[in-house]
């Protein structure tokens, strides 16, 4: 069991131990520890906790570049702290919707990416505003968009012997939000999601989905009718106009039936989700 | 494999030897140092029933390596009332009847305590938001919320009204 407080340390424990278990807040590694799997690592002690290690528990927001760069282990509460509640919106009002307290205060974004459930609450933000992942192990770093990242339901192209540093993201000029559907608002597992994110500079909008494929995607149709459907000199939308976009958006998702809900119903949750951010960052003025 | 470290748990040092690598926080407090008041239910975070504060953050113990603990302030129920008397929290818990089988009790005045360290003058929403972690299958939470309310307007001198004097819902 090692506990390194530095990232160098963390990854020559890695190499070292190429399969150990890593664990940074353990809201869903100790799920599973509990549950009477990983023994092969724990009967070895091969298990890194990851959570002391300063350099991923810092944020670097640099104005020059409009981008922050979080690291990995900045937990929910963190996220829905200022500055970066302001920095990133979206990401704060998604990490709200996280669990309950105590798993937001150990549950960090990057256990989010690296678990890459469909249903992540952070993932379609980081999706919908173009997150580049920082990796990193003994021998060097790489970085890779957030959506070559996700491979699918719970895979990714993390590698062995290597720890997600970093999830670097643009500051966006416009509104942006995120709004999840589940049986309730405490301590729930989105049915459906999305995020949406306008960047008034490009006037582009960005629209990614949650739960309703087997990672998060993007709508590109959808963004593009929004860009072109809105009125941006005064950032308002014709109702008819937002419902179109959350119809477009629903044509996008590649929902399941499963024990949580069922196609039809993720499906019309998109469009009922996308329609409602649309008018919300669009209300006028 | 087995561990040997040392945790400090409501500011004594204690030894914990011959872990295993995958004990739970929870485990270590229950099974090892007999400290009983934080319960176990679900083992998956989701019935608060394990919460403790850990460097003053609060937590589910059951979702904590215990090894990567050390060096950290470990507080449980058994550490919010010392010196034997019960804090603000628990007097008003018993004043408002906001207890039935106790068994979710600890759980909750932890982080009723994280609360209104942070808020002491946490309204109904901030409330209800920092308890949505916690599990009650008894009261119907109306009592509970009641007491920890009575604590925030006390703490924060919006009202003369003592813990004591808190009528409940009868
Ligand atoms: C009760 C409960 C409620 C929950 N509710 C939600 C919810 O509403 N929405 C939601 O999205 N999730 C939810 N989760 C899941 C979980 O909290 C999140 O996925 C969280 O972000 C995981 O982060 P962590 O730090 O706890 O990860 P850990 O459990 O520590 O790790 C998870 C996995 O990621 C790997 N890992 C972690 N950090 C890194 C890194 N830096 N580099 C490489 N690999 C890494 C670990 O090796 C492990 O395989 C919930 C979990 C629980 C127990």
């Amino acid at each position: 069991m090692e506990s390194p407080r530095r990232l160098d340390d963390a990854l020559r424990a890695l190499a070292f131990a190429p399969g150990a278990l890593v664990i940074a807040g353990g809201t869903d590694a100790m799920v599973e520890v509990n549950a009477g799997s990983r023994r092969d690592q724990l009967a070895r002690g091969e298990v890194i906790a990851i959570d002391r290690v300063s350099e991923l528990r810092r944020f670097r927001h640099d104005p020059s570049s409009a981008s922050v760069l979080l690291g990995a282990g900045l937990t929910y509460t963190e996220l829905m702290d200022e500055p970066l509640a302001s920095l990133l919106p979206a990401l704060a009002e998604a990490s709200r919707t996280v669990g309950s307290p105590q798993i937001r205060n150990a549950g960090t974004i990057g256990g989010n990416l690296a678990t890459c459930s469909p249903a992540g609450d952070a993932l379609p933000v980081l999706s919908a505003l173009d997150a580049v992942v920082h990796l990193a192990d003994a021998s060097g770093v790489r970085s890779l968009p957030v959506g070559e990242f996700m491979t699918g339901v719970k895979t990714t192209a993390l590698a062995s012997g290597e720890l997600i540093t970093g999830i670097e993201l643009p500051v966006l000029g416009g509104w942006q939000g995120y709004a999840k559907v589940g049986v309730r608002n405490a301590m729930v597992i989105a049915i459906a999601s999305a995020c949406l994110a306008t960047d008034v500079s490009t006037r582009s909008v960005r629209i990614a989905l949650g739960s309703v494929a087997p990672t998060v995607i993007r709508c590109p149709d959808a963004e593009q009718f929004a860009a072109e459907h809105v009125d941006w000199d005064s950032t308002s939308v014709e109702p008819d106009v937002a419902a179109r976009i959350g119809s477009i958006a629903a044509g996008a998702a590649l929902p399941i039936d499963d024990h949580r809900s069922t196609a039809a119903y993720r499906r019309r949750a998109v469009e009922v989700l996308v329609g409602r951010l649309v008018r919300r960052g669009f209300a006028g003025g | 494999m087995a561990e040997h470290f040392e945790l400090h748990v409501n500011g004594v040092a204690r030894d914990v030897h011959d872990a295993w690598s995958g004990e739970s926080l929870l485990y270590v407090l229950r099974e090892r140092l007999h400290l009983t008041g934080t319960k176990g239910a679900c083992e998956e975070g989701e019935c608060g029933s394990c919460s403790v504060l850990v460097d003053d953050v609060l937590v589910c113990s059951c979702l904590v390596l215990a090894g990567s603990s050390t060096g950290r302030a470990i507080t449980t129920i058994e550490g919010m009332s010392a010196d034997g008397e019960p804090t603000d929290v628990q007097r008003a818990f018993v004043a408002a009847g906001a207890v039935q089988c106790g068994f979710c009790t600890p759980g909750l005045v932890m982080a009723a305590h994280a609360l209104l360290a942070a808020d002491p003058d946490a309204g109904e929403h901030e409330i209800r938001e920092a308890l949505s972690g916690n599990v009650c299958r008894c009261t119907g939470y109306g009592r509970i919320l009641d007491a920890v309310a009575t604590v925030a307007r006390a703490r924060s001198g919006a009202s003369a009204t003592a813990a004591e004097d808190s009528p409940g819902r009868e």
